[in-house]
């Protein structure tokens, strides 16, 4: 029997670990790469942004075709995520408070966006509502705008983020089971009563963290509003589209400038996240089961 | 209806349900069957043309070799990554850890302008290429490296949580069997690790094809020589040459759907090795 004193407790045995040399040599080749492929491009885009100084900076983002991206962008998203949010938690309520055939099809279907090459994403929309598209005909004659128009930008995004909220409320609400509903309507509580009250509560964080990555993946979507947007400046030009068109006119500092504020976003949404998990990890499905899914 | 479910107490299974076949069809699943409808317009011969042209081709060619290269130094690295991040105590290892998540959260056209500068011949990482004559940026390397960049999380997060239920008691039976800490790792360890170290690699091998925003930036776009196939649509696409465009479309749309059926089955044989024991 040996002494176990916490240092002797922490402290792996030799016998389930690698000798001193490999540990070290395995750490130093980990950091290595995600410092040579993410760190930095981060850093690039960074110092990238400030290349011509912080008042170059401020003049890139202020001027009038940046700011009508950004307002563009945010308002994409405003209308995709809340869309999305009603969809994920009505498919959430269906699927894990129920059991009925065709379950599991389900499930693979509303996942399939993911499993849609961007360009594709924004294709199917060109191919239904685009000029040449089975809707085209009839939309030119009412005088309706889908494709390079923001419907057309709106339906892009809601496409590519469409699982989202859905993959991250379904596999906690399965694991929640229905005892605590089921408990609440034999009190006479209504459905929604219920859904507010119970259900609600118990998944708000799994909600919040489906929204940041459902509202990350909104504002930053390039290839799918690539494809309907037209690139119309100041008028169908969203934040990643903006970017692009800088960086192909050479105006190098001003594309990293409008890119620093997607970085930000983007940062902001893995601290977000990192902190969700730390704080509410018991109350995220995504610790046990999202990650066995596979993220995208 | 009644036979279709399981009787429940509670409320609202009808129109729940209702709305999200109703959304799903809407938004996902009529739009893309609307592309393999137009892509029957073009009959046999037509569309095996649009399919098989030579720039379709070389597109095809460095899509996919471009991302199964990409998926392989993917699955090596990640399974460092996460091992590390498992199994060692290091300061940093947190901040490593949320930044495995990095491609997930940065736009991609971010990242491909990121890249792009940074692979360029003056760029941080470039001009050490530069001195051996070796071009990365605008090359096929380049398609590489972007793709590498987006499908870093894939494996670490399948491998992570499946090295995280890894009893200790196995590794410990090993050893005191008289088993080498390489033996323990590559017969009692490695086999567990296999069926995520797969579904990581198809993870990311499906994301990779799809690619479009960051690789684009670092790629040159030359056709037949660094031209993917996203970008091939797309150019098809603005030149209105939809039969063309809707096509290949429809290939990689057939490529994707066969591809998330196997990493269903591969997710299926994780969790079946992973409750087990």
């Amino acid at each position: 029997m040996t002494v176990t004193t916490p240092e002797a407790r922490t402290r792996p045995p030799s016998t389930t670990t690698e000798p001193r040399a490999v540990r070290t040599g395995l750490i130093g080749l980990a950091l290595l790469y995600v410092g040579l492929f993410l760190f930095l491009p981060l850093l690039v885009v960074l110092t990238g942004a400030f290349s011509r100084g912080v008042e170059a900076y401020f003049t890139a983002i202020r001027e009038p075709y940046a700011l009508a991206a950004v307002r563009l962008t945010l308002l994409v998203a405003v209308i995709a995520v809340p869309v999305n949010v009603v969809f994920g938690m009505a498919a959430a309520w269906a699927i894990a408070k129920f059991e009925f055939y065709g379950k599991s099809l389900l499930i693979t279907l509303i996942d399939l966006p993911f499993s849609v090459s961007p360009v594709i994403a924004g294709l199917i929309y060109v191919l239904l509502f685009g000029r040449q598209g089975y809707l085209g005909p009839w939309l030119l004659e009412h005088d309706i705008r889908i494709i390079f128009a923001l419907p057309g930008l709106v339906l892009a995004t809601v496409f590519v983020t469409f699982p989202f909220v859905a993959r991250e409320l379904i596999p906690l609400m399965q694991d929640q089971g229905t005892d605590e509903e089921e408990a609440a309507t034999l009190l006479g509580a209504s459905g929604w009563q219920t859904f507010w009250r119970v259900t609600l509560p118990n998944v708000k964080w799994a909600l919040l963290y489906g929204v940041l990555l459902c509202n990350a993946r909104a504002m930053g979507e390039f290839g799918a509003v690539a494809v309907v947007s037209g690139h119309i400046r100041g008028m169908t030009n969203t934040m990643p589209l903006h970017i692009e068109i800088l960086y192909n006119e050479y105006k190098f500092a001003a594309s990293f400038a409008v890119a620093s504020l997607l970085a930000l976003l983007g940062l902001v949404t893995l601290v977000a996240k990192v902190l969700l998990e730390w704080r509410f990890g018991d109350e995220l499905a995504s610790n046990r089961t999202g990650a066995e899914r596979g993220k995208s | 209806m009644i036979a279709f479910r399981r009787p429940s107490v509670l409320p609202g299974f009808g129109p729940t349900l209702g709305f999200t076949l109703a959304y799903l069809g809407l938004i996902v699943l009529i739009p893309l069957a609307g592309l393999f409808l137009r892509s029957t317009e073009l009959g046999v011969d037509g569309f095996i043309r649009a399919v098989s042209s030579p720039r379709a081709l070389a597109a095809f060619r460095l899509t996919f070799g471009a991302s199964f290269l990409a998926a392989v130094v993917n699955a090596f690295f990640g399974l460092v990554v996460a091992w590390v991040l498992v199994r060692y105590r290091f300061p940093g290892r947190r901040v490593l850890d949320a930044f495995v998540d990095l491609p997930f959260a940065l736009p991609t056209a971010v990242a491909g302008i990121a890249l792009a500068t940074l692979y360029a011949p003056n760029g941080w990482i470039g001009r050490w290429f530069d001195v051996f004559d070796i071009r990365v940026a605008f090359t096929q390397a380049g398609v590489f490296v972007a793709l590498v960049f987006i499908g870093l999380p894939f494996v670490v997060r399948t491998i992570q949580p499946v090295l995280q239920d890894l009893e200790a008691e196995l590794e410990e039976a090993a050893a005191s069997l008289g088993a080498t800490r390489w033996q323990t790792w590559r017969f009692v360890i490695f086999p567990v690790l296999l069926p995520p170290l797969l579904t990581g690699f198809a993870l990311a091998f499906a994301r990779a094809i799809g690619e479009y925003g960051s690789v684009i930036f670092i790629a040159g776009n030359l056709p037949g020589r660094t031209e993917i196939v996203p970008l091939l649509i797309f150019i098809q696409l603005e030149q209105y040459n939809y039969a063309a465009a809707t096509a290949i479309a429809a290939v990689m749309l057939t490529i994707s759907f066969v591809l998330l059926l196997l990493i269903n089955m591969l997710q299926r044989w994780t969790a079946k090795r992973h409750t087990r024991d």
